[in-house]
């Protein structure tokens, strides 16, 4: 599996650019983290590979096809996502929200196959105790799983996932991301996801994007990108960045 | 908590979904029953064992032969069969409307009438009633056709003007309940200008009954409904999706929401043009019956559909029941009678659920 990000631009207005010339590239087995102050367009990259928004310029391709020029079901088999926020209305419980992500390939009526597939997500994701629980009932780290349960059921190429750890308590938000990068290796799925915190992503990414003003100001490893000039060019604050055990750890000074 | 193996969440999920196809047939089976009892209710008192008489001489094509039981057969075939299939027809096709409305719209306040059909077949047969000329527009036909057309008109309205704005679930929303106000306006303006008498039937047609029900209504209701039960069962699964999560959430699992919002719409208004063409207004139970559904089923619309349609008949042949019986022998329109049983059937399950929720 490669991800290759072209030149892409998108903007809502004409007088303002959301992002500028966006290029990059990703490989299986890979995390990479987007990074960036809110508003710089990290939300919007991502819906512009998973092509729930339209870039205005350039284009996307998975193994070489043009995710533009997929059908939803053929993009659902391939990508992913787990989104930022979800509508609390006419939740289901877990099985059901799982089985979701079987749609695109079961069409009208879930086969014996996918709920194999469900079943075996469940064991791994270690949802049995929660299996019959409706989501809604759930705590927030409990339901991010879920939704990456679900992302994982449409046994896609690529998971996308907007700040999966936005609303975690410390515990969940090492468990989750612990949990995605070890799938990510084992079953060689790239994850591209946007987070805040920058010592989770040193922790946890294999590479980094930082989006300054709607362009990519830095790419590369952690240890390359996670400096204090980098943090203070783009967030406006001072930091002390130093090296534990091989990752970088930031420090915000006051 | 006990901790539990895999196969053991497999087994429960397989044996919850066998319990609940085993109590739908038993629901429905049970609606069956109770349909013939309430055929028994009437101004004429009748047996249950007339009743199967009567649908066996029927079946048996010995109606019209002459035997002095038959008058009673007759009342029982042609005037309260159909009627109480009406109300099945109508229960199904109005409660599915209600859930198919809401998944898409992912909001739980939407029923078909929110589209504003109630109100522009309402204006289709106020102006049948008020300004119809030649034999056509005075007949019972006349006004069904001039209500379907006006809510066909509806339909198109919604449709159009939401499909041009997006189809979102807002706008699909916001659509209905504006043209709800403008048909609204427009039945009050012809109700303004009418002579009395006619202003009467105009209001008694939107009190919603099975009065004077035939056979004939319940084949064309029944077309309609059977055809675009199909269509919503068949999108059971997407139904899930469309309802859980927004539109984005739909299209990255696979789905194409303005579509499937589009046939979903269409064919909720349509099932509910089909049914209240023929009955007159019958409001709550597109409302009521799919969340009382829900309670006892979850979201799930595999099951949600078929037993809000069970939930939506039940209720509406009681409260016709009820409405034959309870001032007998003035017959109460079963479009009033639902709102007094459902509304506090409906709060007691809402108590009992917040009660065992807090238990």
């Amino acid at each position: 599996m490669s991800l290759k990000v072209e030149n892409i631009s998108f903007s809502y207005t004409a007088d303002r650019e959301i992002l500028k010339n966006i290029s990059f590239e990703l490989n299986q087995g890979e995390t990479l983290c987007l990074l960036g102050p809110n508003g710089t367009g990290k939300t919007t990259l991502l819906k512009c590979i998973n092509h729930l928004l339209t870039p205005k310029q350039g284009a996307v391709y998975i193994n070489g096809d043009d995710v533009a020029k997929m059908t939803s079901i053929m993009r659902a088999k391939k990508i992913g996502y787990v989104p930022q926020y979800n509508s609390n209305v006419f939740q289901m419980n877990v099985v059901d929200t799982i089985m979701m992500g079987r749609i695109a390939f079961a069409g009208r009526k879930i086969r014996t196959e996918d709920k194999d597939i469900v079943f075996d997500i469940i064991e791994k994701m270690d949802l049995e105790n929660f299996a019959f629980k409706n989501i809604s009932e759930m705590s927030g780290g409990e339901r991010q799983r879920v939704f990456i349960a679900r992302a994982l059921a449409q046994e896609p190429e690529i998971i996308i996932m907007d700040e999966p750890t936005s609303s975690l308590d410390l515990k969940n938000q090492m468990f989750t991301l612990e949990l995605i990068t070890k799938l990510a290796h084992s079953k060689n799925i790239g994850v591209i996801m946007s987070i805040h915190d920058l010592n989770l992503t040193s922790l946890f990414a294999d590479n980094v994007i930082i989006l300054k003003d709607a362009e990519m100001y830095a790419c590369g490893k952690p240890h390359d990108t996670l400096t204090e000039s980098n943090i203070r060019e783009v967030y406006g604050v001072e930091t002390a960045v130093t090296t534990e055990d091989g990752y970088r750890h930031v420090r915000l000074l006051r | 908590m006990e901790n539990k193996n895999i196969s053991d969440v497999r087994r429960e999920y397989e044996q919850s979904n066998r319990r609940k196809n085993i109590i739908l047939l038993a629901s429905i089976v049970i609606m069956l029953i109770a349909g013939l009892y309430f055929v028994t209710l009437g101004v004429a008192d009748t047996t249950f064992s007339q009743v199967l008489s009567a649908v066996s001489a029927w079946i048996g094509g010995r109606l019209n032969d002459g035997s002095p039981e038959n008058i009673n057969y007759k009342i029982i075939v042609l005037m309260r069969l159909p009627r109480i299939a009406m109300a099945i027809v109508a229960g199904v096709g109005l409660s599915i409307s209600g859930v198919a409305m809401q998944a898409v719209t992912r909001n739980p306040l939407v029923s078909p009438f929110t589209m504003g059909i109630s109100n522009a077949a309402a204006f289709g047969a106020s102006m049948c009633i008020v300004f119809g000329t030649g034999a056509f527009f005075k007949s019972e036909l006349g006004i069904i056709c001039c209500a379907f057309a006006a809510a066909g008109l509806c339909i198109a309205l919604v449709s159009g003007i939401s499909s041009k704005a997006g189809m979102g679930p807002e706008t699909v929303v916001l659509t209905g309940i504006a043209l709800n106000y403008f048909f609204s306006a427009l039945t009050s303006a012809i109700e303004f200008f009418a002579e009395e008498y006619k202003l009467a039937a105009v209001v008694q047609w939107t009190f919603g009954t099975l009065n004077g029900t035939v056979w004939s209504d319940v084949f064309f209701s029944g077309v309609f409904v059977v055809v675009c039960t199909i269509i919503i069962m068949s999108c059971s699964l997407k139904l899930n999706t469309m309802a859980s999560g927004d539109d984005e959430l739909a299209e990255s699992l696979g789905l194409n929401p303005k579509r499937i919002r589009t046939v979903m719409c269409v064919a909720s208004v349509f099932m509910t043009a089909a049914v209240i063409s023929f009955t007159g207004v019958i409001g709550f139970v597109g409302l009521v019956a799919p969340h009382i559904a829900r309670m006892l089923v979850g979201n799930d619309h595999k099951y949600l559909i078929p037993f809000s349609a069970v939930t939506g008949s039940m209720l509406l042949m009681a409260a016709d029941a009820i409405g034959k019986t309870i001032l007998s022998p003035v017959s109460i329109p079963v479009g009033i009678v639902v709102s007094f049983l459902g509304v506090p059937l409906f709060i007691n399950l809402i108590l009992r659920q917040k009660k065992g929720r807090m238990q």
